[in-house]
């Protein structure tokens, strides 16, 4: 309903669309199938194997412990979609509930979340999961709260959006007129039709998150070993940049079309269901 | 006793008072119609009788109105809330866009009678259907699953009337119902809801600028000018003997057969914004008849044989 069929068909006819449908639902696949796929286990270290070149034992060469990384790879997208998701889920439902209390409300609840959501807005997503991350300290838990906060002003901002203007929309006042209350103007007739937008911002807001993990993991702040996580490799590959350059090479490639792949998805969505203007109210 | 009764009814908003001393009644299953150009307070007055005046920022700042044996100016919203839809519905202007976008026709029609009735939803969709055919919708049991996109305007009006219907009200107030159809199923949609409102016997408050609507369908008339009322009485008086030169001009804007080309007369100058009403009558600037006593004195509404008219000059049949 949110998301009709019909804009799904005409998504998957357009050539963009339909590739990045089929690389998102490998990359998918391979993150849930990760323990049938992958040919070592991802922790297993040998290190009379470090640092191999890629080859037929080790199709993406081992880093500098001697671990399988196509392996890690794999199961560095768990921890990626995991956390790209999970947090991107918790900002959209909590920026959704605000907003749409601070629009339909309005009044003094308006003022103090507009407040907020235009000051948090004022910092780089980056930063502000910076600053929570030195709060919480670093992990797997608090990279994804720190995430859902950073992201959670975006979400707000478009559903208040939405919200208030559907508000004014004549359903609404007849649908009051008929005695409804609220809470029924709001779940029912106000956030289903806000709800489209928001999905695809926060399906765009998904490759944003995951770059942002793998930053934050790139840090040391993210998930901590032995748990793979693309940023963490890369930053490990770092000191083997001359001798195995693949150890940097092939985590970033992992990152680059998983993000470029949920970015043209996102963007085909936004044409198949056609509201590209109603994004940037938010 | 009156089904509905206002009795001087003002409405402010802000520092303006676009309803001064609204005053007219609605009997049991009585069709009555509000006629009087845009910008005269119909619809206004539609929404201080269905309590929505806060959504536009609006109150009633004195008079009553009185439904039945409830004040309702005096309803907290809770009150009003299981009223409205319930004893007293609201059929807005445009059916296009009454009906929310994403959700099937026949489910938001169920909705009224699950949230007023306490119907279940396998109830609520039998007794839906059952009022679309009434109102002569072709394959109802169809077309109670279909999205708003999916049907005509004259359709989805039908439907707006059926949620109007569905909780079985003692009065509807239609806020122009079919301005915003095609001429040619104005007066299907009109005949359908005055056909529902005799036989249901519901009492219909009509509001249009359709002076042929009004003698079609209508027992009696309100005429609103400029937050005022001008005149009321019944269709058959006010069409023989209008007691109020702006009734009189509001017939005269009724296309009739057999006119010659040209011969169709309009009512000079616009309604004046609520900001800047005129003093005394506040039609006096347009009416032929004026004299000096009606730019200074706003002339009452005095009760005549039949009905009330606000005119200095309403004494002597003009």
């Amino acid at each position: 309903m949110t998301v009709p069929s019909s804009a799904l068909g005409r998504l998957l006819r357009t050539p963009r669309g339909l590739g990045a449908a089929i690389v998102l639902a490998i990359i998918v696949l391979a993150a849930i199938l990760a323990p049938v796929i992958a040919p070592y286990d991802y922790a297993a270290q040998n290190l009379r194997n470090a640092n191999m070149d890629p080859g037929a034992l080790h199709w993406l060469g081992t880093d500098e412990f001697g671990r399988d990384l196509f392996s890690r790879i794999i199961y560095g997208a768990r921890t990626s979609l995991t956390v790209g998701v999970t947090s991107i889920s918790i900002s959209m439902v909590c920026g959704m509930a605000l907003g749409a209390a601070a629009g339909y409300f309005g009044g003094a609840f308006d003022r103090v979340v507009t407040m907020v959501v235009d000051l948090s807005w004022s910092f780089p997503e980056i930063l502000l999961a910076l600053i929570l991350i030195a709060i919480l300290g670093p992990g797997l838990a608090s990279t994804m709260i720190a995430i859902s906060i950073a992201y959670l002003a975006q979400f707000t901002r478009l559903t208040r959006a939405q919200v208030m203007a559907l508000k004014s929309e004549t359903y609404v006042e007849a649908t009051i007129s008929l005695g409804a209350g609220s809470g029924h103007v709001l779940f029912r007739h106000l956030l289903p039709n806000a709800v489209t937008p928001v999905i695809v911002a926060g399906m765009l807001a998904t490759g944003d998150a995951i770059i942002l993990e793998a930053t934050l993991g790139f840090f040391g702040l993210g998930a901590q070993p032995p748990t793979p996580s693309w940023g963490a490799m890369m930053s490990s590959g770092t000191a083997q940049i001359f001798i195995a350059p693949w150890i940097i090479i092939f985590p970033g490639l992992a990152i680059a079309i998983t993000v470029i792949a949920i970015n043209l998805f996102g963007d085909a969505l936004i044409d198949a269901l056609d509201i590209r203007q109603r994004l940037r109210e938010g | 006793m009156a089904l509905l009764d206002l009795s001087d009814v003002t409405v402010s908003i802000g520092a303006l008072t676009p309803l001064d001393r609204i005053a007219f009644s609605i009997e049991a299953g009585e069709i009555i119609g509000v006629v009087g150009e845009s910008g005269s307070g119909k619809s206004l007055t539609a929404m201080a009788v269905m309590g929505l005046l806060p959504l536009i920022g609006g109150r009633i700042t004195s008079g009553a109105v009185r439904f039945a044996d409830v004040e309702l100016n005096r309803l907290p919203e809770r009150d009003y809330r299981a009223l409205r839809g319930r004893r007293i519905a609201l059929i807005s202007q445009n059916p296009m866009t009454s009906l929310d976008p994403i959700r099937r026709v026949g489910e938001q029609i169920d909705q009224v009678s699950m949230m007023h009735l306490g119907l279940g939803t396998e109830q609520a969709r039998l007794r839906s259907v059952d009022m679309m055919r009434q109102l002569r919708i072709p394959e109802a049991d169809v077309v109670h699953g279909n999205y708003p996109h999916q049907l005509s305007g004259g359709m989805k009006q039908r439907i707006v009337i059926a949620m109007a219907l569905a909780a079985d009200p003692e009065l509807i107030v239609a806020d122009e119902p079919t301005t915003a159809l095609d001429v040619t199923i104005q007066a299907q949609i009109i005949q359908i809801m005055v056909e529902m409102a005799r036989r249901k016997n519901v009492a219909l408050m009509l509001i249009t600028h359709d002076m042929g609507v009004v003698a079609q369908a209508c027992d009696r008339v309100v005429v609103l000018y400029a937050g005022r009322v001008a005149e009321t009485g019944s269709v058959e008086r006010i069409f023989a003997a209008p007691r109020h030169p702006y009734t009189k001009s509001l017939i005269g804007c009724i296309p009739v057969e057999g006119l010659p080309p040209g011969g169709l007369k309009g009512i000079d100058g616009v309604v004046p914004g609520v900001a800047n009403y005129p003093t005394g009558c506040r039609f006096h600037p347009r009416c032929s008849l004026a004299q000096d006593r009606c730019k200074i004195e706003a002339p009452l509404l005095r009760a005549l044989d039949e009905g009330a008219a606000a005119c200095h000059l309403a004494g002597d049949p003009p």
